[in-house]
């Protein structure tokens, strides 16, 4: 079975900044996948050219088999885009909002109500609503609705979730299950690194790079160094001590804990521990745990060079 | 309890028959880092449009930074920071002229704001890029010299709405570090967040639910009282069941 | 079809939910012609006029009364000599005189020819312009009612617009410019507005994802800015005609049609201007500065052509306004036909052609 999508060695520059460097990556049919970077990493970029909306500088991209600058006519038909910023109109109500994207895709709410209705359900109280009136979560389920209103057999979203409350972006995420299960194939970015733990496989990006691809719990493995989590009372005065040990590689916090991580190959918690205690942090509690996504794309980050832990 | 930098009674603000923020109530005390959370459209910006006097409530009483929200909003704007992901600096300036131009409108004299400018940007490590376009920085710079800007006039107490939205999670982490330091020198701090873990970083942590405050304590004892393993799972349960998915 | 209807009705609920536009859009155009037909009767309603007759006979006497019965002129007095008509302009007691020769009836009647003189005040040559005219309109009135061929030629200097507008009113020559500049507005500029609009909402990358072809998007913002334009037209034209009594002596389905294809040409500027524009201020720039001013400036409207510097002259040409106002004047006030339009006509229809043909060549089926 060929890939629903497959990027090789994808560049784009714009003027003197190169938002894409040699992107390559390859999403299965009815998978759900991540793209997961900060802002400027080149996630939308890389959406965009898949969106046929851009033409890359260099290298190839296939959308259902169909390559992206020339069968871009047809790639269109088949897709359905959500871009990053909310790109509906304003304007007009729920309602119109949808009846029109549908009409202009040469679909009808009707005939594809089956795909939306678990997501158009929320929406229907508000359906004579103008769109710019809607909460910030209600705009995502009207966009995502939008998308998906002439079945497209390929979601591409860009940063559904940002800027959403934390309880909006859970039942987003549930949504994205449920289409996926319907055998649609999915592209969604994301700054949120707890997000990435919801999708089939990550590719983690940066500057332009991607540096890893991944299954969550493959991508973890990348992670080799010892990783303590490091708990006391005054946080701010315990990351400075555990960043000026001299075994550090480094320390950040980390919810109510600090990740502290050595930069030897082994290391033991108990050592650490007893340094701590001889700095005076007498309640310091040292445990060894298992890497999370966030350490490794921290981590990885971080063996770039120093420019991109600034940026 | 320290002094009280922010002191709200039954803050309210109604637009038509749509109560926005409802009757809250709660105080900050000096040098604490307040986190004030709540789902969109709960109320948190119509109540900091408040409390930076920007918005004048309906009714009940606020003091902050020792001035009262209806009367004294000239000496509340002069006495505070202020920083959001939406408004920081201008991006077709250098960070030299935004610091130059910001420090002016808080009324600093010249040698002052030069000598102040100077340190700044050799703590920032900004010197090399100091007369580059803002546009042409990476975001991780341009938040940390906005939060820097905001703080120019030393303000006793600095808001921070969303300030690390869509930033990487090593600048993020880099900027909390900003953040304690500056509580370090006494600075209050009012951030507004939807990443949960940042939550955890605050000494006491609000959630507002359609226009109240559903819960106010430290983030240990939010924990316990919900008996949740993160801030994510407390804020969840308590905004899930929100009336008002809309405003 | 069907989506293209979608596309259409969508941009009338854009236009009629804006209210604030949709209020200029339709309300400008009353007003301004509101604002500059009283503007200008205003200004020539109180001419203070003095009277300087030297033969004081039936006719003076009766050209007089019809002239100050008319409403427009002021009796500021009588004058006795020739010298006192200076000192009375200095003094701003008057902005004009009416001098009658010696014997005027009497030369009338028996040269067919008598001569009378209308002093106006040269410093606001506007002005004097208009007075003349009107004093003498009032004249040939007189002499008209009198029924007697051989009593047509009164020596008053003919000022070369009379012959089309008689009255020289100056509502008569704003209604073309207006109606010019009012087409070219909301045509190119809220045109151009609107697609960038969609740009910069980010609304325009779904557009373009959903297999919208660019004629389509483009004809899809033609159509209901030209209905639009269209009603404007036809409440110009109307409130010209009953409120101002601007007469249109040609044939008003020709107007309209003419209109029409102005309309055209403004619009494919319009989509012109935004292909190659991002943000809807840049794009309200350079319809101001690219359009609205040199439509205004140097289409004819307030500045003759005859009369500017030949560079200026020649750019022109190229202002669609000049030909339309041109084709205007001359259905309403001279009463032409196709035929003697039909250089002009040809003119907008290649400008037209080839700025849609520019648009659809540049339109972008991608982002830059």
């Amino acid at each position: 079975m060929s890939p629903a999508i497959q990027t090789e060695r994808l560049c784009k520059q714009f003027g003197t900044v190169e938002a894409l460097r040699e992107a390559s990556l390859s999403v299965a049919e009815a998978e759900l996948f991540g793209l997961i970077g900060a802002d400027g990493a080149g996630k939308t970029t890389l959406l965009r050219i898949l969106a046929t909306l851009l033409v890359p500088d260099s290298g190839k991209a296939t959308m259902l088999g169909l390559d992206t600058v020339a069968g871009y006519r047809e790639i269109r038909t088949r897709i359905g885009y959500m871009p990053g910023r909310f790109s509906l109109y304003q304007d007009l109500s729920v309602e119109e909002n949808l009846n029109f994207f549908a009409t202009v895709f040469g679909a009808t709410v009707e005939e594809n109500y089956n795909l939306i209705r678990d997501i158009y359900a929320q929406l229907e109280p508000f359906r004579k609503r103008r769109a710019g009136q809607l909460s910030g979560g209600m705009k995502q389920k009207l966009a995502l609705c939008c998308a998906l209103v002439h079945r497209p057999e390929l979601l591409l979203l860009d940063e559904p979730t940002t800027g959403v409350d934390a309880v909006s972006r859970q039942e987003f995420w549930q949504m994205l299950q449920r289409l996926k299960a319907q055998g649609i194939t999915i592209l969604v970015s994301t700054p949120y690194m707890d997000e990435a733990v919801l999708c089939d496989r990550v590719a983690f990006m940066q500057e332009g790079r991607i540096l890893a691809i991944d299954t969550p719990q493959g991508i973890t493995k990348l992670f080799t160094r010892p990783l303590f989590a490091v708990r006391g009372s005054d946080r701010h005065k315990l990351i400075a001590e555990l960043r000026s040990y001299e075994h550090a590689r480094s320390a950040y916090a980390f919810g109510n804990s600090v990740h502290y991580t050595d930069a030897r190959e082994t290391a033991d918690p108990s050592e650490l521990a007893s340094w701590l205690r001889s700095r005076g942090f007498d309640d310091a509690t040292v445990e060894r745990i298992a890497p999370g996504i966030e350490d490794t794309f921290m981590a990885l980050m971080e063996e770039k060079p120093k420019e991109l832990a600034d940026g | 309890m320290a002094e009280a930098v922010i002191q709200t009674e039954k803050l309210t603000r109604k637009f038509g028959s749509f109560t926005a923020v409802d009757e809250i109530s709660f105080s900050v005390a000096s040098g604490e880092i307040f986190g004030f959370l709540g789902a969109n459209g709960a109320g948190k910006t119509t109540a900091m449009k408040m409390l930076t006097g920007l918005l004048a409530p309906t009714s009940g009483e606020a003091t902050v930074a020792g001035f009262d929200v209806y009367r004294e909003t000239e000496s509340i704007r002069r006495n505070i920071g202020y920083m959001s992901q939406r408004f920081s600096l201008y991006d077709d300036l250098t960070p030299r002229e935004n610091i130059r131009f910001f420090g002016g409108i808080y009324g600093l004299g010249s040698s002052e704001l030069r000598e102040k400018g100077e340190r700044l940007l050799d703590s920032l490590d900004l010197q090399e890029s100091a007369d580059t376009r803002l546009a042409a920085l990476p975001l991780g710079w341009k938040q940390k010299l906005a939060f820097s800007v905001a703080l120019l006039h030393e303000p006793k107490l600095i808001f921070l709405d969303e300030p690390t939205g869509g930033v990487d999670p090593v600048t993020r982490r880099r900027f909390w570090d900003m953040i304690y330091d500056a509580t370090d020198r006494g600075v209050t701090v009012f951030v507004t967040t939807h990443y949960m873990d940042e939550a955890e970083y605050c000494d006491r942590v609000s959630i507002m639910v359609d226009g109240r405050i559903a819960a106010l304590d430290t983030p240990a004892m939010l924990k316990k009282q919900f008996a949740a393993e993160t801030m994510n799972e407390v804020f969840i349960q308590l905004a899930r069941p929100a009336k008002r998915g809309e405003g | 079809m069907k989506r293209f209807i979608a596309f259409v009705r969508k941009e009338f609920y854009h236009i009629v939910r804006d209210r604030r536009t949709a209020a200029i859009l339709f309300g400008m155009p009353i007003l301004q012609l509101l604002l500059f037909g009283y503007a200008i009767r205003n200004e020539v309603s109180e001419v203070r006029t003095g009277i300087l007759d030297m033969s004081h006979d039936t006719v003076t006497e009766a050209i007089t009364d019809k002239l100050f019965s008319s409403g427009t002129f002021i009796f500021a007095g009588n004058l006795q000599s020739e010298k006192e008509i200076a000192p009375a302009f200095a003094a701003g007691r008057m902005n004009e005189v009416v001098v009658f020769e010696p014997d005027f009836a009497g030369r009338l009647q028996k040269d067919g020819v008598a001569r009378m003189q209308v002093v106006t005040d040269g410093s606001d040559p506007n002005v004097s312009r208009i007075v003349t005219g009107y004093t003498q309109a009032v004249v040939s009135d007189y002499l008209a009612e009198q029924a007697d061929g051989s009593a047509r030629q009164v020596g008053v200097e003919a000022v070369p617009l009379m012959m089309f507008n008689p009255s020289l009113k100056s509502v008569y020559l704003f209604v073309p410019g207006l109606m010019a500049m009012i087409l070219m507005l909301v045509s190119a500029l809220m045109t151009s507005i609107s697609i960038t609009r969609e740009k910069e909402s980010g609304t325009m990358e779904l557009l373009l994802v959903s297999s919208l072809r660019p004629v389509q998007i483009i004809v899809g913002k033609v159509v209901p800015y030209l209905l639009l334009s269209f009603v404007n037209v036809v409440t110009v034209v109307s409130l010209a005609y009953f409120v101002f009594g601007v007469p249109c002596r040609g044939n008003v389905a020709l107007l309209f049609a003419e209109s029409l294809l102005f309309i055209m040409t403004a619009l494919s500027l319009g989509i012109m201007i935004s292909t190659i524009t991002n943000s809807q201020q840049v794009a309200m720039m350079v319809s101001l500065a690219g359009l609205l001013l040199p439509t205004v400036l140097l289409s004819g409207f307030i500045f003759p052509i005859h009369s500017m510097a030949w560079p200026l002259q020649v750019i022109s040409n190229i202002i669609p306004a000049r030909w339309y106002l041109v084709i205007v004047r001359g259905i309403m006030l001279k009463g032409a036909g196709i035929a003697v339009l039909w250089k002009e006509t040809l003119t907008l229809l290649v400008m037209t052609v080839l700025f849609m043909a520019a648009s659809v060549r540049k339109f972008s089926e991608r982002l830059q």
